[in-house]
């Protein structure tokens, strides 16, 4: 039940593109084709879960026994960029073709926001639909790792429903006639506020 | 451009390569934290903060930092600065380091911060590039300002902080798709007014 409540929480009702402003910049730059967005949110996800589970070991098992939390932003960043490089690496070796399809795609996802929003996030907030025992027997709200890496899974799916949603509707803007000072970023904007408010519709559901 | 003054370098960030207008950089704060004027503001002036201190910094050191290596050796010198400004603002506006939340944090991955750190602050002196961090940081915090005092004027009915209006006003304008259509037609708008000019 808990894992429905993750997904359904990340993919709708506050969807990290359209309800929490992450990944904006790609959003609108990687969205002009449907199957260039699709293999956009295959990166994300991709990256995202490994970046959720290193940097969730990285922060409970590390910087909060040594006191060093003031350390999380820079630490953060240099593991989602050294993973981001390395994940580039492996694919190159193991599986060309899909190299192929991501390859460009990932040196994007270091200066993506979702990764370390969604990695900031897992381990500061506190989700009231969860509650966990602690080793001291007390309910604590904030996600244990499964829980963590499937709610990175499930915001990156809501980053792939949104951009892949998105794009479908740029492909047939571009067919259209758009007066002049709105081609372009702004109309792109008045249509992404206006999915936004169809998503709105699930706000208070979880 | 290459002779330009340092006023013009102020300058041409705030209008010409105005970095949310015109470069469509950032984009993720501009719509996250400009709920009102005050909001927009306070993230504008931090963000102004360590794109400052970074291209300064960045400035100076630039030289010695092996070509390879340099987008991580960025990376660090900025996260430094946002480590800094977030405890600051944590210990002397602890109301706006709450509602600027998870934004401060991301300021690192902010493309504005590193795209002026590669296509300025790595090849230009240090006083430029200051002039240039601080051209692009105000630049950034016109248009922030500018968006959440719309979307207060519109959402909440009033203008930093001050009500003019009895009651509430239209809330999706508070709320995110009011950001969109905001920064939308703000964006629009602008485009007509440097297009004549």
């Amino acid at each position: 039940m808990v894992y429905f409540l993750i997904l359904f929480s990340a993919v709708f009702v506050n969807n990290v593109v359209l309800a929490q402003f992450l990944g904006i910049c790609p959003f609108l730059g990687v969205s002009k084709r449907v199957n260039t967005a699709v293999g956009m949110s295959a990166a994300v996800m991709f990256v995202m879960a490994l970046a959720t589970l290193a940097t969730y070991l990285l922060q409970n098992y590390v910087l909060v026994p040594l006191h060093l939390e003031f350390l999380q932003t820079i630490s953060f960043i240099l593991v989602i960029a050294a993973l981001v490089q390395m994940v580039e690496i492996v694919i190159k070796k193991i599986s060309p073709p899909l190299y192929q399809a991501l390859g460009i795609f990932l040196p994007l996802i270091t200066t993506n926001c979702v990764v370390l929003g969604v990695a900031i996030q897992v381990v500061a907030n506190e989700f009231g639909f969860i509650n966990n025992v602690d080793a001291m027997g007390n309910v604590t709200h904030m996600m244990n790792l499964a829980q963590a890496v499937v709610f990175a899974v499930c915001n990156a799916l809501g980053y792939g429903v949104a951009l892949i949603l998105f794009s479908g509707i740029r492909e047939q803007l571009e067919l259209s006639d758009v007066p002049r000072p709105f081609q372009g970023v702004p109309i792109a904007l008045i249509t992404a506020g206006i999915m936004a408010m169809a998503f709105m519709g699930f706000s208070g559901m979880v | 451009m290459e002779k330009s003054s340092k006023l013009g370098l102020i300058l041409d960030g705030i209008v010409k390569n105005n970095p949310t207008f015109v470069l469509v950089l950032g984009m993720c704060p501009t719509l996250g934290t400009t709920t009102s004027a005050l909001n927009g503001f306070g993230m504008g002036v931090a963000t102004m903060c360590v794109l400052n201190l970074s291209n300064i910094a960045i400035s100076a050191v630039a030289r010695f930092i092996p070509d390879k290596v340099r987008i991580p050796s960025y990376i660090v010198i900025i996260a430094t600065f946002v480590t800094l400004v977030q405890f600051l603002l944590q210990a002397y506006v602890p109301s706006l380091y709450e509602t600027l939340g998870l934004f401060i944090p991301l300021i690192v991955v902010n493309c504005i911060v590193l795209g002026r750190a590669e296509a300025f602050a790595n090849k230009h002196s240090v006083i430029d590039s200051a002039c240039d961090g601080l051209g692009t940081g105000l630049g950034f915090t016109i248009a922030l300002t500018a968006v959440g005092l719309v979307r207060e004027i519109l959402g909440s009915g009033s203008a930093f902080g001050w009500h003019f209006m009895k009651g509430d006003g239209m809330l999706a304008f508070v709320l995110a798709p009011g950001a969109f259509l905001v920064l939308g037609y703000l964006m629009v708008l602008f485009r007509k007014l440097t297009d004549k000019a």
